[in-house]
């Protein structure tokens, strides 16, 4: 221990970043190799297969905007159910938040109807984070008061707020017609795509900025990124809530409350479901309907598992996950493969990073003796 | 012949040298203590022994014979058994059904019980290790669990078997209990090697001891040969000071006044049943007591984890009884928990994480919810340098430190603080005498420095070396209080263990405890 402090600090911090996100990058791969052989044993191409799921992703600028247009309720959601995790709680019912976010924004946005986007883009997203602060509040007051475990509490919400939105959409806030849908947003009340952000001059002389679907939404989601990040290393919200995660009882003797704490956490993975409820209904849909999500809080769980519950690594998790979806369509058409197979392979991302923590666990037993013994 | 021997045997971790040319011996029928300072590697060695360690040099004979020890499973054929610190047991099987686990008697895959119960009564009876082989592990205090894990090892055939740290977990009641087992087991010959840190265990059972420091083995001799105070200069490699002197008690105001506190237990019984006492500035003053006579929970509704039903608790002149544990903080009160990895640390933190922790919202480390990584740093470089915190750096896991540096780290904490009074509960439980000098200097300087410390200890001569004055809790209550100069260990032991209730009550006395009111 006597080599000069200062190397072997900076190794060390560049070791621990490598190894954390070497091993999910690993995971990936693993699960495309494995994805490859089921492919071909199903007697398709898994080459033509992966080309093609790479130009439906990334394969043109359209392609790339459809992957960001899928990533974007991904990041949020995963960092819904990362912050969670950091505190020690399972918030599975990120799906029922994300229903209720994109109900208020739609039921802000719909009753401010033709205003300035100034007006209503940030009022109907804070009526969003609300509202999933208030859909996880009450599972966060039950575990908080009488230990009601989350995972029920939680999931169970997801339910009571689906089909609400199911029956306001079928009923009180159904546009006239047969189908079972609010009336449109204004366009003010919109998340306006990427692309019309530009002049077509501009878009002609650069390519790369005909994003296609791709909307404003994503800068919502990396800023909550960076937001989350940087609450959960530069402040005590974000000290308190690590600690509670790690040990309750040493955080109850430092004087945190593990309550309020719990509470907080869940509102704040609430805030950030919500939030992915609004940038999809304001940003892709453009209206409220029964199924406006497919499962995206759901799949934020295994966003944040690759993540590692890291939210600046929820970013690339989700860009995964996102591609993946958005090549599916194209690896159809082109290569023939069902679009299951994604499915597969993104469970297979999931096996891969949950068997990792296996080996990891025998590295870091080796790691910790090593050091307890130079103690 | 010896029937184990060790030659030369070195074992490399990144970094470290654990284990530098180990060598002894073991003979048929010999106690031998291995003792050594937290850290001092000599688990290590053991579970090179073990097989679970895989050795970088040297060499490991059994009965003379040199083997290449790759897997406990190869060490339990060879007759090598060993009992962890940690239990290995599976807690809803019964005593029998663990015992035989990976060599159930039967056939065809279908387990003979029957047998495997006789056989598990047969080798308790041989051996004088009584347990009751239908019960369930998970209802067996921690030193029958024990037993099971012995008997494990006898039933897979042990001719030496390897105890390490076994008494850590143990009351002094079934400590006396295991030292007879081992005995009795040297008498059937096999042969011992017991790991230990404690001194008084090595004078106490061993034939021969050896011991280790910094991964060498750095002396061999008898208990007959040494006493404690020599055993310590050769496990520290310095002259320690086990009993530390103090200049006398200069009491000053009234820091902490408990008056009729009453608690409920977890079973909802009544865990504190009426105490009252005052600590002043400048003065240690211990509760004594046999474990679960109320101590935890008297400690839990002072520092605000507990909700007293009934009582006040006073710190100079803020009345804390409902204070909580973090206005508790604020106000001036630290505590050293009785249970560093449960209460104390965050073990997934790093080193100045843990440091701060309980400050962590209040200026200079926090300004309306922001966090100052660089103050944070800066206090937890001083505090690593000034209670000798052994660290490559800051950033390391609290978890990857051996338990003495983690309970400097706790006292760092709690004494960097700087509070008006330190509640240690039990603070040197599971360190060497090393590290125990060490919180022993701390907790007087706090009393020269004018602050109230109350301690409470389940080790008497913990408490006989620090206390100023002695509070002797059983049942719940404060049954006696003693000056320094009036304890001792047997007449605190008398009391602690019910002794003087009847005269008391008989007498008419209650006993109300207080210094100065």
């Amino acid at each position: 221990m006597s080599e000069p402090r200062e190397g072997t600090v900076v190794q060390r911090r560049w070791m621990t970043i490598l190894q954390k996100a070497g091993t999910p990058v690993i995971s990936a791969l693993l699960a495309i190799a494995v994805g490859s052989i089921i492919i071909w044993a199903s007697g398709y191409d898994p080459l033509a297969a992966f080309a093609a799921l790479f130009k439906g992703s990334f394969g043109s600028p359209k392609a790339v905007g459809d992957t960001l247009l899928k990533s974007t309720p991904l990041i949020l959601t995963g960092l819904a159910v990362a912050y969670g995790f950091r505190a020690g709680l399972f918030n599975i019912g990120a799906e029922g938040q994300l229903f209720m976010g994109g109900l208020a924004a739609t039921a802000v946005g719909l009753a401010l109807g033709a205003t300035s986007w100034w007006i209503s883009v940030p009022l109907m997203l804070l009526a969003a984070m609300l509202a999933g602060a208030a859909w996880a509040f009450i599972p966060a007051l039950l575990k908080a008061r009488i230990g009601a475990h989350e995972v029920i509490t939680t999931m169970m919400f997801t339910y009571i707020g689906r089909y609400f939105v199911s029956y306001l959409v079928n009923g009180p806030m159904k546009e006239p017609g047969n189908i079972p849908q609010t009336p449109a947003l204004d366009p003010s009340a919109q998340l306006p795509r990427i692309a019309t952000l530009f002049s077509e001059g501009a878009r002609e002389a650069l390519p790369i900025l005909n994003l296609g679907r791709a909307h404003m939404g994503i800068f919502v989601a990396l800023i909550a990124a960076v937001v989350i990040w940087l609450i959960l290393k530069y402040t005590t919200l974000g000290f308190e809530n690590r600690a509670v995660g790690f040990n309750r009882w040493a955080s109850e003797t430092a004087g945190i409350s593990v309550q309020w704490t719990t509470v907080k956490a869940l509102c704040i993975s609430g805030v950030l479901a919500g939030l992915a409820g609004a940038t999809e209904v304001m940003g892709v849909h453009h209206r409220l309907f029964d199924q406006f999500s497919s499962g995206f809080g759901f799949t934020g769980i295994a966003v944040a598992l690759l993540a590692k519950n890291h939210p600046l690594g929820v970013i690339p998790a989700a860009l995964l996950f996102g591609a993946l979806s958005a090549g599916a369509t194209t690896m159809q058409f082109e290569a023939k493969v069902p679009q299951d197979i994604i499915q597969i392979i993104q469970a297979l991302v999931i096996f891969f990073v949950a068997a990792e923590e296996i080996v990891l666990w025998f590295v870091r037993r080796r790691q910790k003796e090593a050091i307890s013994h130079a103690g | 012949m010896a029937v184990l021997e060790l030659r030369d045997v070195t074992k490399v971790f990144p970094g470290v040298v654990a284990n530098d040319r180990v060598s002894f011996s073991l003979e048929k029928g010999e106690i031998l203590a291995l003792l050594g300072e937290n850290g001092a590697g000599k688990s290590t060695i053991m579970n090179v022994v073990y097989g679970l360690l895989s050795s970088d040099g040297g060499e490991i004979l059994i009965d003379g014979e040199p083997v290449n020890m790759r897997s406990p499973r190869q060490a339990i054929d060879l007759g090598i058994g060993m009992v962890h610190q940690h239990f290995m047991l599976i807690e809803p099987l019964t005593v029998t059904e663990n015992i035989v686990l990976g060599r159930e008697p039967g056939r065809l895959g279908v387990i003979d019980f029957a047998l495997a119960r006789t056989r598990v009564v047969e080798l308790s009876e041989r051996y004088g290790l009584k347990v009751d082989p239908d019960a369930k592990i998970a209802d067996l205090a921690v030193g029958m669990q024990q037993r099971v894990e012995i008997l494990k090892a006898l039933y897979q055939g042990a001719r030496v078997l390897i105890l390490d740290e076994p008494t850590a977990v143990l009351t002094p009641q079934e400590v006396r209990e295991l030292f007879a087992v081992i005995r009795s087991l040297v008498d059937e010959g096999l042969s011992v090697v017991f790991i230990t840190h404690k001194l008084e265990e090595v004078m106490a059972v061993s034939d021969r001891i050896i011991v280790m420091r910094a991964g060498r083995v750095v002396g061999e001799t008898r208990p007959e040969e040494t006493d404690d105070v020599g055993l310590a200069r050769m496990m520290v490699g310095r002259d320690v000071v086990l009993r530390v002197e103090k200049p006398p008690s200069t009491c000053g105001d009234t820091v902490l006044a408990v008056k009729d506190l009453h608690v409920m237990g977890d079973r909802g019984l009544e865990a504190v049943a009426g105490v009252s006492f005052t600590v002043c500035a400048g003065e240690v003053v211990a509760v004594a007591g046999v474990s679960g006579n109320g101590q935890t929970e008297l400690i839990e509704s002072i520092v605000g984890l507990r909700k007293p039903t009934s009582g006040t608790v006073h710190l100079k002149d803020i009345d804390i009884t409902h204070a909580g544990p973090r206005k508790s903080i604020e106000a001036g009160v630290s505590h050293i928990p009785e249970d560093r990895h449960r209460r104390g640390l965050v073990l997934q933190f790093d080193i100045a994480e843990n440091l701060v922790l309980g400050d962590h919202r209040l200026p200079p480390y926090a300004k309306n919810g922001i966090m100052k990584p660089k103050v944070i740093a800066e206090m937890a470089e001083k505090r690593i340098a000034d209670y000798d915190v052994r660290t490559p750096s800051v950033s390391v896991l609290a978890g990857n430190l051996s338990g003495g540096n983690q309970q400097k780290l706790v006292v760092a904490r709690e004494i960097g603080r700087e509070p008006m009074l330190l509640i240690a509960a039990q603070p040197t439980r599971g360190l060497d005498v090393g590290a125990i000098e060490f919180v022993h200097r701390e907790v007087l300087a706090e009393r020269a420095r004018g602050r109230a410390v109350l301690l409470v200890s389940l080790e008497l001569e913990e408490i006989l070396s620090l206390a100023d004055r002695v509070l002797v809790m059983y049942e719940g209550r404060i049954v006696r209080e003693l000056s320094a100069e009036e304890a001792d260990a047997e007449t605190l032991g008398y009391y602690m263990t019910g002794g003087g209730g009847d005269k008391l009550a008989a007498d008419g006395v209650v006993p109300v405890m207080g210094g100065q009111q």
